[in-house]
């Protein structure tokens, strides 16, 4: 009985603070004791954060170069591998220039947000190569994209609408990741990185088992994470397709023989299309007009669609979480409390204050969803006019926006083999 | 109308234009971020307020890292020494008289306890086994001192971490313990000082 009633008692006792006086008051121990001491030493650095986008810099200067001017599709392979062993392995993948842009978005909203110079810097540094040069950032320095180009086995073609289609799905990811950064509810590409698991061997099951599954396709379908998700790979796209170089299939004249026609697993060759255009460019007036007409119902309707899904998005955030339980909970819905809403209640914070911040962050949620998906909107009806002005093509070109500079069309070129100085028979490899 | 590659099209006049418009927009932003945090502390790494910290098992469960690279440390200036601990003890224990193995609170057995004489005892914590599960913390921040808490440990230069063992957090770009925090208590905090909280008795380094 005694040993219940000192049980009861213990358990109704208030958390202990350093602040308060100790209950149980340290002894003394004399002279000869000496309290044991425990090590509170700074970060040990792997690289310093300036090497780090050094090294960044470093591998972007190789992958320009032997793509654009060395052009061997042998020598970017390794380079691939390196990247995955460095950015992936070694350096355990954070931060990296994809999570980066949360980071950005995160302390433009909040200028209280930490943004080191050395995020910044992961950010916009592939960003600038792209104008310049093109995706080499994508080819073989992203550690995620190398992980897939080198399990990369028996690529198989996807009809071309299916990729476009698919195509749109990083400009959805890219708006959930940035509307969830600027609204302080946590890093989304961080969270569902399908590959930085494997690199720190370790992540939850779940995420290991997508992260497997989309390596398994990935030995089928070319980079599926870099075409058809990636939130970082749009910007890059958007700015290769302003970019000063492109990467070329072949070093001078393209002879259009045919020989680099599906060689490439990402999609991103043209091919020429004189033969079927007839001189006739403006065929697709008809069908201009029509998306001209569309364009605004496009921006409008998915803004208006993206803004009805806010609400619900919103509860991504913890705090709107937390008001959502604690509102459950007050109206009996729920018996069973949750760590947070304890923690809450012992606060002392009100409901109503509560309640005003996930007011604020649902209409937060609500504006952004008019912004990004009015934006989504204006990328597809841009994308639409692109597609129906007909443009003359008169060779074979790897598409600015969509070529990931990994070179293997280079190898299939006869004209890069008369550049080489080999012949095309002798050192052909896929 | 056949054009020789010297000249130069409509699109790349457009594309000269857009690149340029990219590059001012990017250095608008730059401007604009430089301004923003100029004040910036350097690099920062993910520390537990242990004041706001509830020892609720997440730090265990929700690390990327197995085990967790939270550790639970001691603050042996608050620590009372007690025989009967509920660091160490589980309540269910009852009493001091009938404090056995069974009612070890640790399930890793990282609590190592010596004598000290008369009624007190050391606890140490064994680092490298512990997987911040905070039974331990619980216990004693609840009913006992409060001179248990957790701590993430980072990775240590060998000079000045002694016998402990080297810290193992990767530093993820969002911590996923934080994202499962129940009480907000992962902060960011300079990497020069990573441990920032409790340091009462510590050694200084």
């Amino acid at each position: 009985m005694t040993a219940l009633a000192t049980l009861l008692a213990l358990a109704l006792l208030p958390a202990q603070s350093p602040q308060q006086p100790s209950r149980y008051p340290p002894p003394e121990l004399g002279p000869d004791y000496v309290e044991p001491a425990t090590a509170f030493p700074p970060l040990r650095d792997l690289v310093p954060p300036l090497l780090d986008v050094a090294i960044l810099v470093a591998a972007l200067a190789v992958a320009t170069w032997l793509g654009h001017r060395w052009r061997r599709r042998t020598a970017l392979w390794f380079l691939t591998l390196a990247s995955v062993a460095w950015f992936g392995f070694v350096r355990a993948g954070c931060v990296c220039p994809v999570g980066s842009l949360q980071n950005v978005a995160e302390a433009l909203a909040d200028s209280s947000a930490p943004l080191l110079p050395a995020t910044a810097l992961f950010f916009v540094v592939p960003l600038i190569t792209a104008l310049f040069y093109g995706r080499t950032f994508c080819g073989s320095v992203c550690p995620l994209g190398a992980v897939q180009e080198l399990v990369l086995v028996k690529p198989l073609s996807i009809p071309a609408p299916l990729a476009a289609g698919l195509a749109l799905l990083p400009l959805v990811y890219l708006h959930l990741a940035v509307l969830f950064a600027v609204t302080d509810s946590g890093f989304l590409i961080c969270r569902y990185d399908p590959f930085v698991g494997f690199f720190r061997m370790g992540a939850t099951v779940n995420i290991l088992v997508v992260g497997g599954a989309l390596l398994l396709i990935s030995a089928f379908v070319g980079r599926p994470y870099c075409r058809f998700l990636c939130p970082y790979g749009v910007l890059l796209g958007w700015a290769a397709k302003l970019s000063r170089r492109r990467i070329t299939i072949a070093p001078t004249a393209c002879t259009n023989c045919r020989l680099c026609e599906g060689t490439c697993p990402y999609g991103a060759i043209t091919e020429p299309n004189v033969a079927t255009l007839g001189g006739e460019r403006f065929r697709g007036r008809r069908t201009l007009a029509t998306v001209l007409l569309l364009a605004p119902l496009l921006v409008v309707g998915l803004g208006a669609a993206a803004a009805g899904l806010g609400p619900a998005l919103a509860r991504g955030n913890p705090r709107v979480a937390l008001a959502e339980q604690v509102a459950a909970e007050d109206a009996g819905l729920l018996r069973e409390t949750t760590d947070a809403s304890d923690v809450f209640r012992a606060s002392g914070e009100s409901v109503a204050s509560l309640n005003a911040k996930a007011d604020a962050l649902r209409s937060d949620f609500v504006l952004g969803g008019w912004i990004g998906g009015g934006l989504i909107g204006l990328v597809i009806a841009l994308r639409l006019i692109g597609l129906s002005v007909r443009r003359t093509r008169r060779d074979y070109q790897a598409d600015r926006e969509l070529c990931l500079a990994c070179g293997r069309c280079f190898e299939w070129c006869p004209v890069e083999h008369e550049r080489r100085g080999t012949t095309a028979e002798g050192s052909v490899r896929r | 109308m056949a054009r020789t590659t010297n000249q130069v099209s409509r699109r790349d006049v457009l594309r000269a234009g857009g690149r340029g418009a990219a590059l001012a927009g990017l250095g608008v932003t730059g401007a604009v971020l430089v301004i923003q945090h100029r004040d910036a502390p350097g690099e920062l790494v993910w520390q537990i307020d242990p004041e706001k910290c509830t020892a609720c098992g997440n730090c265990e469960t929700h690390c990327v890292l197995t085990p967790s690279a939270v550790k639970c440390l001691h603050t042996h200036v608050m620590c009372g020494r007690c025989g009967f601990c509920f660091g160490y003890y589980d309540l269910r224990g009852g009493s001091e008289a009938h404090a056995g193995v069974e009612y070890q609170l640790c399930p890793t057995d990282a609590i190592r306890r010596e004598y000290l004489g008369g009624p007190y005892f050391e606890y140490l914590i064994e680092e490298a086994d512990c997987i911040a599960c905070g039974l331990c913390v619980k216990g004693c921040t609840g009913s006992g001192n409060g001179s248990l808490y957790l701590q993430v440990r980072h990775p240590m230069p060998a000079a000045l971490r002694g016998a402990t063992p080297d810290g193992t957090c990767v530093n993820c770009n969002q911590c996923a313990i934080a994202v499962a925090c129940p009480s907000d208590a992962f902060v960011r905090v300079p990497a020069s000082d990573p441990y920032p909280f409790r340091r009462l008795g510590g050694a200084a380094h």
